[in-house]
């Protein structure tokens, strides 16, 4: 390989290198921001994580399968994981094959930016060139895997429920020069290669193509023009990427050694929050996840678009949208990158100001007595207005023969959850301040917890040392093994519907399967575990009255009727309650399912 | 007298010529919801915060539509939301307490 030009330069690299040099310097003073906005000690962990040899390699493997190779992606949609996976991958090995290609010929240019990407406009072949011609072939065949993908992401704009995708994001402009820059790049870059094959040299891809050209297009005048419209939409796509979606890409590089570093969500706007926030591709995936898309006024309220206005600062949007969400978690469950779609709106609720604060003075849990009661059982608010949930745990603990205590039986106080997904934090930390010493006063070492909202917040709020919080399907399963509860199966079958706040909440999906499946038969929805759909009840939305939630009831019902079974079951009050309003069949709490299933051990009926 | 271990409540007048109802009228244009309330007291029945401080919502906009002052009732609300699912008129009462918060500053 020689040079053509002995200065090695030509004014069509410009502007890909204002490109190249604004996107590089935006992304170097956003990570200097994104740092100096993190606390002190976040900081530290930070740095401290990337040279622990562990997390260093951790964060070297989920960049290489997350943001070039797609895996998680693939799990999802074979198509949708082909399609970014041959885009990102292919992209990355071309510009891998163009330094390797100027290292290996022209070592001497290597230190200018725009030569690996124009290779072939530079040089001319030589009688050597046979030693290129891996390269040249994993060019064109790399070339011809991004072209395929761009093949499928112009398909999927048309119909994307090929690729299990219902709904998809409406572009924003910017977003929209974006996406239609990122699709000629490589059109025009296969264009301007086959123009110049027949000095540069090629492989299967351009050689072909170059012959074809010069029968009809007989001069190389086109060549020129073809490396200045590549040069430019490269320089338009990286000018555009750091107002587009597209900054996803660098941000996910970011996103993923902090998220490694163990750094957890503080505020909405900045730090960790600003990178998960700049991460979110704007694919849609949580459109079609969320619970309130089934209404048409509610299809802009997912994270998606939550993400779009945190960047673009619209307030007013920001507080509708954090206010309306159900807090359900699909959308945090599904989304590739791991946007915290709940925490995120929990702490936009928490920035808001109030002029009272509830200092809950006159509340107070009421005091366990001191039986001596190993187990405690704390019914949780939605018990007082669920009453058959308590009563089947209590009939349940007393044929097991438990020594236990309802704490709340006559009228306890609240978890705090609600207060705390409220984004009411102060107010919240007081409620749990008055339970914890309620509860540890009490001297019990088992906290059965019937309320997956409670559980969830006793697992993830409270600290309560020597106290053990159990839930209890595995507390009843343990009854069950032990031979304290026998079981008489039921020949009715139920479908078991999974509670956010405990499964996406909590990663309880089996337990109560098992004990359901012990007791009577059991069907699984479409839709289940990490994609099941909420109830519509949840207490998450500020803004949803129940009458607008109907639909979303009605739509999750829907799901669980696919399954054909006699009846629901399921492991929440709350979700218990709302159904029964829309139901066509009986809604029951595994408890009661228990409850009827069993009898003890010494009263054999 | 003899003490049957009860008494009378005290007599209460409101004049309503002569109450402070900006705060109502407030919260009414923070949340319109308030007006449709039909004071049936469902939400005061199944209120956590009830046994403790007497709590109800149907209390407090009661209380704000009489111009008193409601802020030792909200000092005990735990925004746990069964109020709003008995509610029969499908008020949105934790919103409402929310916004009842901004209209006193």
């Amino acid at each position: 390989m020689i040079e053509r030009f002995s200065s090695g330069f030509h004014p069509f690299v410009l502007p890909f290198l204002v490109g190249m040099f604004f996107v590089l310097g935006y992304c170097l003073v956003g990570i200097f921001r994104i740092l100096a906005q993190l606390p002190r000690e976040d900081r530290l962990k930070f740095y401290l994580s990337l040279i622990t040899p562990k997390t260093a390699w951790k964060n070297i493997r989920d960049i290489f399968c997350d943001c070039l190779l797609h895996v998680k992606l693939w799990r999802r949609n074979r198509l949708l994981g082909y399609m970014h996976s041959s885009i990102a991958f292919g992209w990355f090995m071309i510009i891998l094959l163009g330094h390797i290609e100027v290292i290996l010929f022209l070592p001497e240019r290597i230190h200018l930016f725009y030569y690996p990407i124009f290779f072939n406009y530079f040089v001319a072949e030589t009688d050597s060139t046979i030693q290129g011609s891996l390269l040249f072939f994993l060019m064109d065949f790399f070339l011809l895997v991004i072209l395929s993908g761009i093949t499928l992401a112009i398909i999927k704009r048309v119909r994307s429920r090929l690729f299990g995708m219902r709904r998809t994001t409406r572009q924003s402009l910017t977003n929209q020069v974006g996406l239609y820059a990122l699709w000629a790049i490589f059109p025009l870059r296969l264009l301007a290669e086959s123009f110049t094959a027949h000095i540069s040299g090629g492989s299967f891809l351009t050689i072909p193509a170059n012959w074809v050209f010069r029968q009809f297009l007989g001069n190389d005048l086109n060549m020129l023009p073809t490396w200045w419209a590549y040069s430019i939409v490269l320089g338009v796509f990286m000018v555009v990427l750091p107002f587009s979606r597209y900054m996803h890409i660098p941000a996910e590089m970011m996103l993923i050694p902090l998220r490694n570093a163990g750094l957890k969500l503080r505020g909405a706007r900045k730090g960790f929050a600003r990178i998960q926030v700049l991460s979110c591709p704007s694919c849609g995936v949580c459109i079609d996840a969320c619970p309130m898309s089934v209404s048409k006024a509610n299809l802009k309220d997912c994270t998606v678009y939550l993400t779009r206005q945190l960047r673009r600062g619209n307030e007013r949007r920001i507080a509708e949208i954090s206010d309306k969400c159900l807090l359900c978690g699909k959308c945090e469950a599904l989304c590739q990158v791991g946007v915290e779609g709940p925490e995120l709106r929990i702490a936009l609720r928490s920035e808001r100001k109030y002029a009272l604060s509830p200092a809950f003075k006159e509340v107070h849990p009421a005091a366990p007595a001191a039986t001596g009661a190993k187990v405690l059982y704390y019914g949780g608010c939605m018990s007082q207005l669920v009453p058959s949930l308590g009563r089947s745990v209590v009939s349940i603990l007393e044929k097991a023969g438990v020594d236990y205590q309802w704490m709340d039986r006559d009228g306890g106080i609240c978890c705090g959850r609600p207060m705390l997904t409220a984004g009411r934090l102060e107010e919240a930390e007081r409620i749990v301040k008055k339970n914890t010493e309620a509860i540890l006063a009490s001297g019990a070492e088992v906290l059965l917890v019937s309320c997956p909202i409670c559980y969830r917040m006793f697992r993830e709020k409270y600290t309560l040392p020597g106290v053990k919080v159990v839930h209890y399907a595995a507390y009843f399963q343990q009854l069950l093994s032990e031979g304290a509860l026998v079981a008489e199966r039921s020949d009715l079958c139920y479908v078991y519907h999974d509670p956010c706040e405990l499964g996406r909440g909590c990663g309880i999906y089996e337990e109560p399967r098992r004990l359901l499946g012990q007791l009577s038969g059991i069907a699984e929805a479409p839709k289940s575990r990490q994609e099941s759909i909420c109830c519509g009840g949840s207490l998450g939305s500020l803004s949803l009255s129940f009458a607008q939630r109907e639909k979303m009831t009605r739509a999750a019902l829907d799901n669980l009727y696919a399954s054909k079974a006699d009846a629901i079951a399921t492991a929440c009050p709350l979700c218990q309650w709302t159904f029964s309003r829309y139901a066509d069949r009986p809604v029951r709490d595994i408890a009661e399912v228990v409850d009827a299933c069993t009898h003890g051990k010494q009263n054999n009926p | 007298m003899t003490d049957f271990g009860f008494t009378l409540s005290r007599s209460a007048t409101v004049d309503l010529d002569r109450v402070d109802r900006s705060r109502y009228e407030r919260l009414v244009a923070l949340a319109p919801d308030a007006r449709i309330c039909m004071n049936c007291g469902s939400c005061g029945a199944t209120c956590t915060a009830a046994p403790f401080s007497g709590m109800s919502l149907r209390k407090v906009l009661l209380g704000l539509q009489r111009g008193q002052d409601v802020r030792p009732l909200l000092d005990s609300c735990m925004l746990c939301g069964k109020c709003t699912m008995v509610c029969p008129r499908g008020i949105n009462t934790r919103r409402l307490i929310l916004s009842l918060s901004k209209v006193y500053d």
